[in-house]
Order: C-alpha cells, then sequence, then structure tokens
C-alpha cells in the first residue's frame, strides 16, 4: 500500500473540488434532458454548497473520523475502459458503468430472455423514455441519517446509473447484475441504482462496486428501492472499492403492504466508507430484512448508519450488521429503530455483532430505539467480543490448528448472515469474495 | 391500554375526549403535594452573576480557594452552550434568570431531634415516616432547602472516625482531606450544569471513611425543595479509604409549583484500594422540576461503586451516573429505575468508563412509561485500547403502559481490542394481557392488577433497595398508576 496522504493536509473546504465552474462543465456534459431534472440538478448544487461539513458535535456523526472526510483533489471522472470481471453469478441481465457512463456493450442480456415488460436500462435513457417514473421515485425519500449534504452532491453531479423497473406480477427468474466501475487517481464517481417493483413482482438484483487501479477515488452513490404492493426485492451491494477511497452509500428502501425487500451489504473497500440505510415500512405486512457484513482490516473505518421507521400497524423489520475487526480499523454502528404512534403490533429488531480479531480494532455501537406506541415487540442487541475460546478449544481439542481454528470459526460468524439468503449462488459468491479478501487481503 | 366498555361508566369515546381535553385527566396531581410558609434570613435574590456568587461564598464564610473556585465554574458556565445537539429541547425553557440560587434560615445544623423545628417534622410526617421509625433510621441528614436541618448520626460514626458534614462545614474544617478529591471526579467543565453547580453549590454531605471501617449503618439524607423558583444544587463528596465500606442513601421529595424549578447537583464518589461505596438514590420531584444531575465514581483497585437510581417524577430528569474504572479488577454496577407519567420526561442512564484490565461493570435499567410519559435510556460504555479482561453488561427494558406512552434507547459503546466482552440488550414490551386478565378474574382491579405487574416488572431491583426504600418505592408506583388504566 502507498502512503496515504496524511489527513492533516488535506483541506476543510464544503466544496472542495465540486466548485461551481465544476459544476457547470457537468451540466454541459448533461446533453438533452428534460427541464425539471435540470432544475434539480441545479438546485441539489445550491443545496451541497450552502451546508457544512459535518462537524464533531454533530450526533449523527458521532465517532466518525470528522477530519478524514474531505471533497479535495477529486475531479469528475473521465471516460475509460477497463476491464474487471463482473459478478461471478449467473444472471438474468448485467449493466456496467465505468467512471459513471455506461459502456458500450455492457448492456447484456444474461442466459435467458427478460419476461415483457421488464425495464433494464440507464437513468439517461429512463430520462427519455419513462420520465414520469424516474420523477416520482428518483431520490424522493428523506434524508434522515446525516449525510444530506452529500446525497445532494450525488443528485447534481450524477451523470447515469440503472434503472430497472418491473411491472406489475412479473417475476424476474435470475439476478440483474450492475456493475459500476472507478478508474483512473482522483476519479469522483456517482453510481446511481433505482429499483422500480409493482404489484406482486419479484426481482433481484446485485450491485458491485470496484475500483480499476489501487489510487484514491470519490465514490459518492446511492440506491433506491421501491417494494410496492405484494413486491419482493432481494437487494445484494458488494462494495469493493480501492483502500485508499472515501466513499458514501445512501440507501433508501420503501416498503408498502406485504412486500418484502432483503438487503445485504457486503463491504470490503474504501479508506473510510459511510453506509446509510433507510427503510420506511409504509403499510400492514411490510418486511424489510436488513443485514450487512463487514471485513475492516488496517486502518480502514466503516461507518454503518441505520434507520427503520415504522409508519403502520403490523409491520416488520429485522436488522443483522456483523462486522469482524483486523489490525487498526475501526467500526461505527448506528441504528435506530422508531416506531411512530399508530404502528401499533410492529415487530423489529436489530443486532450488531462485532468479531474483534486483533488488539487494536475499535468498534462503536449506537443502537437507538424511539417507541411511540405500546403493543410491539422491538428489541436490539450489541456485542463485541474475540472468538469464542470455548469454541476454539473445542476445534483444537478435535486436532485443527488454531489459525485454521480462528479462520472457521470467522467464516462461521459470516454464514449466519450468508445463510439468510434464499440463493445458493449468491451465496457462494459472496462468500468467496469475503474468503478472497479475509485470505490473502493485505496485511501490515 | 383499555378495559371492556364498562356501562356504568364513561363511554371510551368520552374518555378519549376527556383525555384530549386535560391529558392528565383521571390522574390526581395534588396527591401527596404539600406546602408550608417559610422565612429565609438570607436569600441571594434572582438571577445569576458574580455578585450571586460572592454573596454565597460571603455567606458561608469560604476560603478564597473555593470563592475563586466558583468564579471560574461561572465562567465556564457562561461559555458552554446547552447540549441540545444531543438533548431534548424543554431544556432550553430553564429561565436561568428567574432562578434563586441561594436561600437559607441561617440555621446551624441540627444535633438532636428535639432541636428540629417542628415544621420540618412535620414535613417528614407527610413523607410517611412514623416517629419510632424517624428515630430509628439512624443518619438521617436532612437537607431543608440548602442547609442541612438535622442529623444525628455523626456522634455514632465519628467514634469509628469517619467524617460526616455538610458542604460548608468539610470544606472549613478538613481542607487537607476534601481539597485533594473536590471537583476531581467531576471537573467543573464537565458540562454545562455541573459548572453551574460548581458555582452556586451549597448543602450536601461530604463523607470521609477511614481505612478498614466498615460503616454499619447507612447513611441517609432527604432533600427538598420547597420555595417557588429557588433552585438546589447540593455537592456531595463521598471519599471510602482503603479497604472501607460505606452506603449513603438519598430520598426526594418536593411540593408542587406552578413554574420550574432547577435542581442540578453533583456527586462524586472516591472508592480506594478494596473500597465499597453503595449510593442509593429514590426520588419523587414534583413534575415541574428540572432535574439535571451529574454523579460519578472513581473506583480503584479491586473497589467497587454501586449506582442505585430511582427516579420517579419531575418534568424532565437528565442523570447518568457513571463509574470510572481506574483501578484493577474494580467494579461498577448502576441499578435503575424510572417511572414517567404524563408531562415527564425521564432521560436516565448509565457510563462505564474502563480504564484498567480485568475491570467489570455491569447496567440494568428499567423504565415505565405511562400515559404521555416519556423514559429515555441513555448509555455509554467505553473500553480503551490495550485493556484486557474487561467486561461489560448492559440491559435495558421499557415496559410501555398505554398507547402513547414512549421509550427511547440511545446507547454508545466502544470497545478497543480482542480481549475484552461487552454485550448490550433491549427490549420493548408491554404489560402482559393475559396476566391482568387472570388478576381480574380473581377480585382485583383492572388498576391493581396494573399496579401489580408493573411492580413486578421491576420487583428483581427493587428486591435490592433497603426494605423502607422498596416500601417506600412500591407505594409511589401505586399511585402513579392510579387512574391509569381505562
Amino acid at each position: 500500500m502507498s502512503a496515504p496522504s496524511p489527513l492533516s493536509v488535506l483541506s476543510h473546504s464544503p466544496i472542495g473540488s465540486f466548485a461551481p465552474d465544476v459544476f457547470a462543465s457537468h451540466l454541459a456534459s448533461v446533453g438533452v434532458a428534460p427541464a425539471w431534472w435540470l432544475e434539480r440538478k441545479r438546485a441539489a448544487y445550491e443545496k451541497f454548497a450552502a451546508l457544512p461539513l459535518p462537524k464533531r458535535t454533530d450526533e449523527s456523526w458521532r465517532f466518525s473520523n470528522i477530519l478524514g472526510l474531505t471533497l479535495d483533489r477529486f475531479a469528475l471522472a473521465a471516460p475509460a475502459k477497463p476491464s474487471l470481471a463482473p459478478f461471478p453469478v449467473p444472471h438474468a441481465a448485467s449493466l456496467t458503468f465505468v467512471n459513471n457512463r455506461a459502456i458500450e456493450g455492457g448492456q447484456k442480456h444474461g442466459w435467458m430472455e427478460l419476461p415483457a415488460g421488464v425495464v433494464i436500462t440507464t437513468i439517461g435513457e429512463a430520462l427519455a423514455k419513462f420520465p414520469d417514473l424516474l420523477r416520482s421515485h428518483f431520490m424522493a425519500q428523506p434524508q434522515k441519517l446525516g449525510s444530506g449534504k452529500f446525497a445532494a452532491l450525488h443528485t447534481a453531479f450524477l451523470h447515469d446509473g440503472a434503472f430497472i423497473y418491473v411491472p406489475r406480477g412479473v417475476e424476474v427468474p435470475a439476478p440483474i447484475v450492475i456493475t459500476h466501475i472507478a478508474a483512473g487517481p482522483g476519479a469522483a464517481v456517482f453510481p446511481h441504482t433505482l429499483v422500480i417493483a409493482e404489484e406482486n413482482s419479484k426481482v433481484s438484483v446485485v450491485d458491485t462496486f470496484a475500483s480499476a487501479d489501487a489510487t484514491p477515488q470519490f465514490a459518492c452513490g446511492a440506491n433506491d428501492l421501491y417494494a410496492s404492493h405484494g413486491a419482493q426485492i432481494t437487494y445484494i451491494g458488494a462494495q469493493a472499492w480501492s483502500r485508499e477511497t472515501m466513499s458514501f452509500q445512501f440507501n433508501s428502501t420503501v416498503v408498502r403492504r406485504d412486500a418484502r425487500v432483503q438487503s445485504l451489504n457486503l463491504h470490503l473497500g474504501g479508506r473510510q466508507a459511510r453506509h446509510e440505510s433507510l427503510s420506511q415500512l409504509q403499510a400492514p405486512g411490510a418486511f424489510s430484512e436488513m443485514l450487512a457484513l463487514t471485513v475492516a482490516d488496517q486502518t480502514q473505518e466503516f461507518d454503518q448508519r441505520t434507520l427503520q421507521i415504522h409508519q403502520a400497524a403490523n409491520t416488520k423489520s429485522d436488522l443483522l450488521y456483523k462486522n469482524a475487526l483486523r489490525d487498526q480499523a475501526k467500526t461505527i454502528f448506528s441504528g435506530l429503530i422508531i416506531v411512530d404512534p399508530d404502528a401499533q403490533k410492529t415487530d423489529a429488531y436489530q443486532s450488531n455483532r462485532n468479531l474483534m480479531l486483533s488488539e487494536e480494532a475499535e468498534a462503536n455501537s449506537l443502537p437507538g430505539l424511539e417507541i411511540q406506541a405500546n403493543d410491539v415487540r422491538c428489541t436490539h442487541g450489541a456485542t463485541s467480543s474475540r472468538i469464542d475460546p470455548e469454541q476454539e478449544f473445542y476445534l483444537q481439542s478435535r486436532g485443527i490448528r488454531k489459525e485454521m481454528a480462528d479462520e472457521l470459526l470467522t467464516f462461521g460468524f459470516f454464514e449466519e448472515v450468508l445463510n439468510r439468503l434464499a440463493s445458493d449462488e449468491l451465496h457462494a459468491s459472496l462468500r468467496t469474495m469475503i474468503q478472497t479478501q479475509f485470505t490473502k487481503g493485505p496485511r501490515v | 391500554m383499555k378495559s371492556a366498555p364498562d356501562t356504568d361508566t364513561l363511554s371510551d369515546r368520552e374518555i378519549e375526549e376527556a383525555n384530549a381535553a386535560n391529558p392528565v385527566a383521571g390522574i390526581d396531581q395534588t396527591r401527596g403535594d404539600f406546602k408550608y410558609e417559610m422565612s429565609y434570613e438570607f436569600d441571594a435574590g434572582t438571577g445569576l452573576n458574580e455578585k450571586t456568587v460572592d454573596y454565597i461564598s460571603g455567606v458561608k464564610k469560604e476560603a478564597s480557594w473555593i470563592r475563586d473556585f466558583r468564579h471560574n465554574a461561572l465562567k465556564i458556565f457562561r461559555s458552554k452552550p446547552m447540549p441540545t445537539h444531543w438533548a431534548t429541547k424543554d431544556l432550553e425553557n430553564i429561565n436561568f434568570d428567574k432562578i434563586r440560587y441561594y436561600l437559607s434560615q441561617g440555621q446551624k445544623p441540627k444535633r438532636t431531634w428535639d432541636e428540629v423545628p417542628d415544621d420540618i417534622k412535620h414535613t417528614f410526617e407527610r413523607l410517611g415516616i412514623p416517629e419510632q421509625e424517624r428515630k430509628y433510621l439512624a443518619g438521617v441528614e436532612a437537607q431543608f432547602d440548602s442547609e442541612a436541618a438535622y442529623s444525628n448520626i455523626k456522634d455514632v460514626v465519628s467514634k469509628q472516625g469517619v467524617i460526616f458534614a455538610n458542604s460548608t462545614e468539610a470544606l472549613r474544617e478538613h481542607p487537607e482531606i476534601f481539597r485533594k478529591f473536590f471537583g476531581k471526579v467531576i471537573p467543573t467543565g464537565d458540562n454545562k450544569f455541573s459548572a453551574l453547580n460548581s458555582a452556586v453549590f451549597s448543602g450536601g454531605s461530604f463523607i470521609y471513611v477511614p481505612k478498614g471501617v466498615k460503616v454499619a449503618q447507612p447513611l441517609q439524607a432527604y432533600f427538598r425543595i420547597n420555595a417557588e423558583n429557588f433552585g438546589q444544587f447540593e455537592r456531595t463528596l463521598i471519599i471510602a479509604d482503603e479497604g472501607a465500606e460505606v452506603v449513603y442513601m438519598e430520598g426526594c421529595t418536593a411540593p408542587k409549583f406552578s413554574t420550574s424549578t432547577l435542581h442540578s447537583a453533583v456527586v462524586e464518589l472516591v472508592a480506594l484500594k478494596g473500597a465499597k461505596i453503595q449510593y442509593i438514590t429514590v426520588q419523587n420531584w414534583a413534575n415541574n422540576v428540572f432535574n439535571l444531575v451529574t454523579k460519578r465514581g472513581v473506583a480503584h483497585e479491586e473497589a467497587e461503586i454501586k449506582w442505585i437510581d430511582c427516579n420517579i417524577g419531575s418534568r424532565l430528569t437528565m442523570k447518568y451516573p457513571g463509574v470510572v474504572l481506574k483501578g484493577r479488577k474494580s467494579r461498577g454496577e448502576v441499578i435503575s429505575i424510572a417511572l414517567a407519567n404524563d408531562g415527564q420526561h425521564q432521560d436516565t442512564g448509565a457510563k462505564m468508563i474502563h480504564a484498567a484490565d480485568e475491570t467489570t461493570s455491569n447496567i440494568v435499567a428499567k423504565s415505565i412509561s405511562v400515559g404521555q410519559g416519556r423514559s429515555t435510556y441513555r448509555g455509554q460504555v467505553h473500553i480503551p485500547k490495550h485493556l484486557k479482561g474487561c467486561k461489560n453488561n448492559t440491559e435495558c427494558d421499557a415496559l410501555l403502559i398505554n398507547t402513547n406512552s414512549r421509550t427511547d434507547t440511545y446507547p454508545a459503546i466502544t470497545v478497543r481490542g480482542d480481549r475484552n466482552y461487552v454485550q448490550h440488550e433491549a427490549s420493548v414490551s408491554k404489560v402482559n394481557e393475559e396476566m391482568i386478565f387472570y388478576m381480574q378474574q380473581r377480585g382485583l382491579t383492572e388498576g391493581q392488577a396494573m399496579s401489580l405487574a408493573v411492580n413486578g416488572f421491576i420487583n428483581d431491583l427493587a428486591r435490592q433497595f433497603p426494605m423502607e426504600y422498596s416500601v417506600e418505592l412500591k407505594r409511589l408506583i401505586d399511585l402513579e398508576m392510579e387512574g391509569s388504566v381505562g
């Protein structure tokens, strides 16, 4: 790993590299677009420029490395053509973006015909063909987790992204794989994935994020999921940016009546990576399952903020975030369950498990509840500890070396989350990614 | 929770309307109130400035270092913003200019029961402590507004070498013991309200227990507020020398006033090697009181500090008793019960700062929200780098009685290294309807059943209280639960 710039020399200008002239040149590159789109981008830029950088005393940035947040030394990524293997899973379709642009021929169909009416395209094309859908769903949910400024930055500079629409009653038989790649030093990318699942439809989406080279980059992405009545969405986010990347990712999930959303975010890359996830359970029967796995090593910082809002009666949410920490890595989990006054019979769960694998790692947990209805089942738990010595002893007593035993137990720690996936293929691919990082990842 | 409509009583709709008109309908808020005319000899007037500080310091004939300490604290108080970036905005409703910072009848602390003024005895009567028990309750240091009005345990414990005095006396007569620790566990600038207390403190208990002395009887103090707009700023410092053991209990009750009253105490505990301190609080402030208290102890090697904290009443209580586990194998514990009724916000919790190997801490917090009451658990557990064998266990359980009751949980846990164990669990529930039904079926009213269920919820914690406190607690809960159902 090349020596990273000392953070103390970074400037903390509230706009950094994203000055008005840079925004003007970005707007110029947008090409033909509806007026409302341009207006939204202008408004977002103004909001971004006006809002200050997070401060140490901001409750939603508690424990975060505020000094590490910098918007400097980045530039809007230029077109590039790196080659990276896509996520290895049989898929119905795939889309690849390199430096914010869909690569030619990147929009491929997989081994099967897509059911009629399913749309898998770019934001650029959706602006022309499905402006109303885009207008009502694009960045339409509130930013409640502290990154209003960076979400505005995302809207302002977003160049392109994935647009997935599944019509009523349609089931997409295999995952749709979206790949976002950042290439070149200082590249700033703004990945976007929007999934709209209409009534009783079913779809599975894999969003992957990777750097083509091990240079400092800037990623500021969003993935919004909308599950209409009875719809089912499975979403996998696999983040493997370079180890010098500053990353923000915002998720917003809307779950309507009897709909079900399962999301699993895997966090591997980045120097400092913040992930915000908001689930809104809007009608009876809605269920959101929020899963995350993080392998943190060296001096990486993973900052995860979640919010489960139960807005209607008889809704359910289940969150399980597991972090494995090595070296001097640091993780922050800050979760909040809000139960609105009328959301009786809510069933909400939130759990954060930190596996401490070194003497110098640091895990912060802020598991929160705000409950305003009394007929609810709400629990949360947080633990931080090393591998259970008894389990380790048991394996050793069966003749397994300590190192091997620890590795097995660590993988076992991840399996609890991976086992929640219905698809064996997705499970296997994610397990390989984790094990590769864990066993071959650079150690200090 | 709603019972089946009863034809003899109001319909659901009528009750809802009555509740909408008056959110505390059905609860007699005047119950337990009392107030007596007082005449004050010393009065620092309303508002806070350098003159107030000089006045208090002058009345108390304090040494110049204490006066300087107060003035410095006033500066810090002014420079610190209200902590509303994380705390409730209700704090902004405190009008510091309308508060009296010092009132005293100028009495010397009393030595025997006979010398205690009749009206104060009468107050004890209203607190429900019978004469016999009052005599039996050795060590009653009753804080009469700013000054201690009565203490009789002093003679008994002084034979063991224990110093038990009020803050004024202690700093004047034993500076060699108390100055060393005064303001060290909770520095003036710890928070805005510890700074306020440091500027205007009066009253409170200073206790020193010498090496190896185990104080047989619990030392007690009752505090109350009894003047409109009068803030009470007591300061307590307890030092248990090596191997010493002491239990300190405080109970608070206050009459109700129409305007807000501020109580802002600072309590510092120092448990030297192998010492044990248990600090028990049962408070029932009137529901116009802002109760903003900083409590922290330092536990040295193999020492043990246990806070038992029960909060009922007040408009807003913010209190997070803490233990700094400074010595190897030291132990900290917080047992907390909070009950928030209509118009009340109990923002309580605990802090455990681990600073040595093999330190253990335990937090058990139970809260009950009644009507529109709001209870909040806020906690911090911190285990820094390079420590090993540290353990923390935190359990928070919340019970919500009515459909519009509210509870929040905001823990913050930081763990570094792979040789420590931390677990946190929290749950939220309501009273089991089948349990209530069963009790009603056995002839209890719904209110009685509810009261029994709530007492059952906290029973395992209440059992850790001394007998008279758990009896008082049960009585207070019965009182709070009346009218909360239906």
